[in-house]
């Protein structure tokens, strides 16, 4: 993974897969400790203690395509790379939070990368689950609740390519570099 | 900057309006993004945003995205499986951009599926 905002979208389709119909995602930007934190939490099935104590081991998965199931365990490791961590807490029947915490100015802290670009993908592929984004970064804030959005939109899909680009200008300021990837 | 201006989404309400929304079975084209950990390592969200932008800037009505898992041919990502309605299922292998705008143009638009860019023609169904 190139980036954290790819991390991001790989870990957010776990909580798809662990039929969540609301994911939390909220990203901090501590300059003033050095840190970044990145969380989400679903509302998924969860995960009993067994599984959650070993989610992080690349030969655990609950997938049936293949033997292997990289994500936590790749985001483990950028985070440990980091000078961070990454800890699990899931109930069953509750739903699980994944917070990945780095020092922020850490060289080998991968950039946050097109977070804009993440977010369309989620929405556009499941846009019957509702996403909530927060995005602390100094004294600024910015805020993204599918919930709130198709409420507005009424008979509107989400998934509307108008109303994506709309969602993708508005999270442009998100990513760190915005000259970033324009492609993605 | 914090929250999305309620005016762009009236605005964006009201020229959609009269438009066909589409549900699953009506669309002529669907189009799935396989969104594992190996795509998404591989470029697959690249993927989606160009098919996004080529819906978008050719205002196309008719085509369905959406995304699935692994399919379990990691070694082949990024992936795409695209269903023509009335045709079978192909799916594509290691895509990049370039590649994806050739497909949007010649397959889902033009009807006429890249062979050389093809894994399999046929193999299997999405949802």
């Amino acid at each position: 993974m190139e980036d954290l905002s790819l991390h991001l979208l790989d870990i957010v389709e776990n909580c798809t897969t662990a039929g969540a119909s609301l994911v939390e995602i909220r990203i901090t930007e501590d300059a003033a400790n050095d840190r970044l934190e990145i969380r989400i939490k679903d509302n998924g099935r969860g995960m009993d203690a067994a599984l959650a104590a070993t989610a992080t081991n690349p030969f655990v998965t609950t997938r049936t395509t293949r033997r292997v199931g990289l994500g936590l365990p790749l985001l483990k490791m950028a985070a440990e790379e980091a000078g961070g961590a990454l800890t699990i807490e899931s109930t069953p029947g509750v739903g699980t939070e994944v917070t990945a915490s780095f020092q922020d100015s850490h060289i080998d802290r991968k950039p946050l990368g097109d977070i804009a670009g993440t977010l369309v993908a989620l929405i556009l592929g499941h846009p019957e689950i509702d996403f909530s984004y927060t995005h602390v970064r100094g004294g600024e804030t910015i805020e993204l609740d599918t919930r709130e959005l198709k409420e507005q939109l009424g008979t509107v899909p989400i998934g509307t390519p108008a109303v994506l680009n709309m969602i993708r200008t508005h999270l442009a300021g998100a990513g760190e570099d915005r000259q970033g990837d324009n492609h993605g | 900057m914090a929250k999305l201006k309620v005016e762009d989404l009236k605005r964006i309400k009201e020229s959609v309006k009269g438009t066909v929304n589409l549900r699953d079975g009506a669309a002529r084209v669907k189009v799935t993004v396989h969104m594992g950990t190996c795509g998404i390592a591989a470029g697959a969200r690249t993927v989606m945003n160009t098919l996004l932008r080529e819906i978008e800037s050719r205002q196309v009505q008719d085509v369905i995205l959406t995304s699935s898992g692994c399919a379990g041919l990691c070694s082949h990502e990024p992936m795409i499986t695209v269903e023509v309605k009335e045709t079978a299922p192909v799916k594509y292998v290691k895509l990049d951009a370039d590649k994806t705008k050739r497909i949007f143009a010649e397959h889902i638009m033009g009807g006429k599926a890249i062979v050389e860019y093809a894994f399999s023609v046929g193999s299997e169904r999405t949802r």
